[in-house]
């Protein structure tokens, strides 16, 4: 019924990170959460915030601008954690602020400039221009690689 | 008739009779006097065979049907419980599973089964037994067993004694139903609907309840109190449809009475009937089911009815997760009372603790099984393996109520089979070896489970031959598994663990049992992938010990819970053999680690918070309290701030995307909402 206009726009959810917008489609969303007591877990990588308890699921963590190595989020009202669900894996990431959904044509999804440079390169899909607002599409499968450690 | 919808309930049903087949004919080998264990297996074996009927499987039917005329030969004492008896039908229990199974890998459940057939039929009427001649309906039995079809209580005397004094009937009658009628409660209803137009039912055998529920054979009995003549009864009855036949014999008051003395004294035999309404679904329930029997051993024993209903586990994860939430706005109710100190307000919320408190209990005990569902089988196995190996062997099951989540128990199965065909076959020796090495004739193998830590441990224990070390290594090198230098390079544990790799297999001879070229190594693979690991222990001569442990992905443990700086951690209880407050000046070094002296026994200390990385300042207490842990026979000190106390608490993964993480297990979810981790003892113990 709705697949014509499911081929030409992909609805995402858009979040500020360091100043930059920052989309992730809806599909991939779980739902946006207020910050709340995140336990910390040892012997993690830095970007691994730690876990929470999301209505009785332990969730994991992470800082988004610290895996790109933009430094720590400062936690403030507005700072939000989006629970991304990815081949059955939750993980929420601690954003700026998450304050809109868009539909975006897919035509005018670019892969990225060369330029942009910088660690978080390897996550980006793509780009999107809307007037004048430059849209940065995540790739969900890097940004999210499993962690695993100890021994 | 669509049958598709109810196939599944079919199997499922069909799979838990055959297992209470199997364990009751196994109960009854041993105890070979005891009729009610037949008259168990009889209730199972018919009610298979109605399901069967039903579903259209007539192999199955057929199968059982003989079944339950050699068993009815048994409960009426008119044939004895051989070893041979009991072959032949384990042999049909056998093919009755394995036909169930290809019902539901989606054959059409077609064996021949013919010559069991033959064999349990000559059973029956090998032994003289006139009535045995030819293929008996089991209700003919019950006819010519008893002539007698009722038996009354003594207010169902006092009715017909009041009666007989005011001129009325009694009349007892059967009623024989059409073999392949297909709404039997029906035509019960409307021969009921007839005789209350007469005069008053006052008994019926089985049940009105079991007759409405179709469960009986062809055959049912009433007894009427009317003031109709006896001819009219039966052509009334006759009009209904489907009924074949219909007998009515007028009995005395005298006749009934001199009949219930007579039955005072022969308890044993009068069989009921009776079946299970609806299987008997949970084990724990079957559990209590059993030991009832053991306790009582009258006749009033017969399994009770149960209902139960099939959820889907994801329904119950939703549960417990909606669960969840409510214990944790428990705990902020709880705080939100103490603030303010109001007696109602108190009250209430301690109710509701209560009552959450049961509530937790019942919902995650839904998703625990006792290891029993998948031990029980063994017991039927090995006694056939130890015939076929002629073994003497002796199967001892402990820790069988261990509880283990659903999921895991579903996979546990197979390589259990493997390990314990492995222990019978390599493991335990022929009796004229044993005897020849000083050992009893009998060997032992031990299944035992277990609890500890975050972990089940299920332990295959045999007294046989143990490991051959040089015969492994041969082998080994001959398969290209070692190389010859490494092979010597090896202890004996590193020996005992090569008989996991793939191709290998050093049964000298090939056996039917446990030599088909799948090794060992397949039951590695699957624990493995159960997050589980694997160990053996092997002292040649004396046997082997093959350790299999698993996690638990969803359990209530008790933890102790600890303080380090702000944080909270959760030590299993399990694991802890005790606390202790040790000075600073106790602590002792030895090659960089540091140790205490702790009963006479030199126990290392292992800092959590450095080993977590706790973000504070060190401090330098003189007291330092500690957490004693062990794994295995090691153990260790695990210093922590402050122990916060005792609690139940549900274990929970930290996700897939953190699916290791040194030194923790898992998390949980405390009072207040928030996550503690729980610690991993046996990777801090090395």
């Amino acid at each position: 019924m709705i697949e014509a206009v499911d081929l030409q726009n992909l609805k995402v959810v858009v979040f500020q990170l360091a100043d930059k917008e920052y989309v992730i489609p809806v599909s991939q969303v779980q739902g946006i959460e207020k910050l709340i007591y995140i336990t910390r877990v040892p012997k993690t990588p830095s970007f691994v915030k730690g876990v929470i308890n999301l209505r009785g699921v332990v969730t994991p963590i992470i800082d988004l601008k610290n895996r790109f190595g933009l430094g720590e989020s400062e936690l403030s009202d507005s700072t939000r954690i989006i629970i991304i669900t990815l081949d059955d894996m939750d993980v929420g990431v601690i954003v700026d602020s998450a304050n809109d959904v868009l539909d975006i044509p897919v035509d005018s999804i670019e892969p990225q400039p060369e330029v942009v440079g910088g660690m978080e390169q390897d996550f980006i899909a793509g780009v999107v221009k809307i007037d004048s607002r430059l849209l940065i599409l995540l790739h969900l499968n890097h940004v999210l690689n499993p962690i695993k450690s100890g021994v | 008739m669509d049958t598709n919808q109810y196939l599944e309930m079919f199997i499922e049903e069909s799979k838990e009779h055959l297992q209470a087949c199997n364990e009751h004919l196994l109960e009854l080998e041993k105890n070979p006097e005891n009729i009610a264990i037949v008259n168990e297996v009889f209730r199972s074996a018919h009610t298979l065979k109605g399901m069967s009927a039903t579903m259209g499987y007539e192999d199955i039917a057929n199968l059982t049907h003989k079944m339950e005329n050699v068993l009815d030969e048994i409960r009426n004492s008119r044939l004895h419980v051989t070893a041979e008896l009991l072959d032949v039908v384990f042999v049909a229990v056998d093919q009755l599973e394995e036909m169930v199974l290809d019902i539901a890998a989606g054959g059409k459940g077609k064996l021949d089964v013919t010559d069991t057939v033959q064999k349990l039929h000559k059973i029956e009427t090998g032994e003289e037994i006139p009535v045995a001649a030819t293929t008996i309906e089991p209700a003919v039995i019950n006819e010519v067993a008893q002539d007698n079809w009722l038996s009354y209580d003594d207010y169902e005397l006092t009715v017909i004694e009041q009666s007989v004094e005011q001129d009325f009937y009694t009349y007892e009658i059967s009623v024989k139903l059409r073999e392949d009628c297909l709404l039997k409660a029906a035509r019960v209803y409307m021969v009921f609907e007839l005789l209350e137009k007469m005069g008053d039912v006052i008994k019926s055998s089985p049940s009105v309840e079991k007759l409405e529920a179709e469960d009986f054979d062809e055959i049912f009995y009433v007894a009427l109190v009317t003031n109709e003549p006896l001819e009219d009864v039966q052509k009334k009855l006759m009009k209904v449809s489907e009924v074949t036949e219909v007998l009515v014999k007028s009995v005395t008051l005298e006749q009934l009475k001199k009949r219930n003395n007579f039955e005072l004294n022969n308890v044993e035999e009068t069989p009921v009937i009776e079946n299970a309404a609806v299987p008997v679904e949970q084990q724990q329930q079957t559990e209590e089911v059993k030991s009832a029997e053991k306790s009582t051993s009258s006749k009033n024993n017969q399994a009770q009815s149960s209902k139960t209903i099939r959820v889907n586990i994801e329904r119950l994860d939703i549960l417990m997760n909606l669960f969840e939430e409510l214990v944790i706005d428990r705990g902020r109710l709880q705080s939100i009372s103490e603030d303010l100190h109001n007696s109602e307000l108190d009250e209430t919320v301690e109710r509701m603790s209560r009552i959450t408190g049961d509530l937790q209990n019942i919902i995650l005990n839904m998703r625990m099984v006792p290891v029993e569902t998948v031990f029980n089988r063994f017991p039927r196995m090995v006694r056939q393996l130890a015939r076929d190996l002629n073994k003497k062997i002796n199967l001892e099951v402990v820790g069988a109520e261990t509880e283990l989540d659903r999921t895991v128990i579903d996979e546990i199965g197979d390589p259990l089979v493997h390990l314990i065909r492995n222990s019978l076959d390599h493991g335990v020796e022929s009796p004229e070896i044993r005897l020849a090495n000083g050992k009893p004739e009998e060997g032992t193998v031990v299944l035992r489970a277990y609890h500890s830590g975050n972990h089940v441990f299920i332990e295959i224990e045999d007294d046989g031959a143990g490991i051959n070390r040089e015969k492994v290594l041969k082998k080994a090198i001959s398969k290209g598994i070692v190389s010859n230098e490494v092979a010597q390079t090896l202890n004996d544990k590193q020996v005992a663990e090569l008989i996991l790799s793939s191709g290998f297999s050093t049964a000298d001879v090939i056996s039917d049992v446990s030599g088909r070229g799948v090794g060992l190594d397949v039951v590695k693979t699957t624990i493995e992938s159960l997050g589980g690991t694997i160990d053996i222990s092997s002292t040649e001569g004396k046997g082997s010990l093959f350790s299999i442990q698993l996690p638990l992905t969803l359990s209530i443990i008790s933890v102790m819970l600890v303080e380090l700086g702000e944080e909270i951690y959760a030590i299993p209880l399990s694991s802890i053999i005790e606390t202790a407050i040790i000075r600073s000046s106790d602590i002792l070094n030895a090659h960089n680690q540091k140790v205490i002296d702790f009963r006479g026994k030199v126990v290392p200390l292992v800092f959590l918070e450095n080993v977590f990385d706790v973000p504070r300042e060190s401090s330098d207490d003189e007291f330092h309290s500690v957490v004693l842990v062990r794994k295995g026979d090691k153990m260790a000190g695990l210093v922590v701030d402050s122990f916060i106390g005792q609690q139940e608490i549900v274990l929970k993964s930290l996700g897939a995307y953190l699916s290791s993480v040194f030194a923790i297990s898992g998390a949980t979810i405390l009072g207040n909402g928030k996550v503690a981790l729980i610690v991993d003892c046996n990777a801090l113990i090395s």
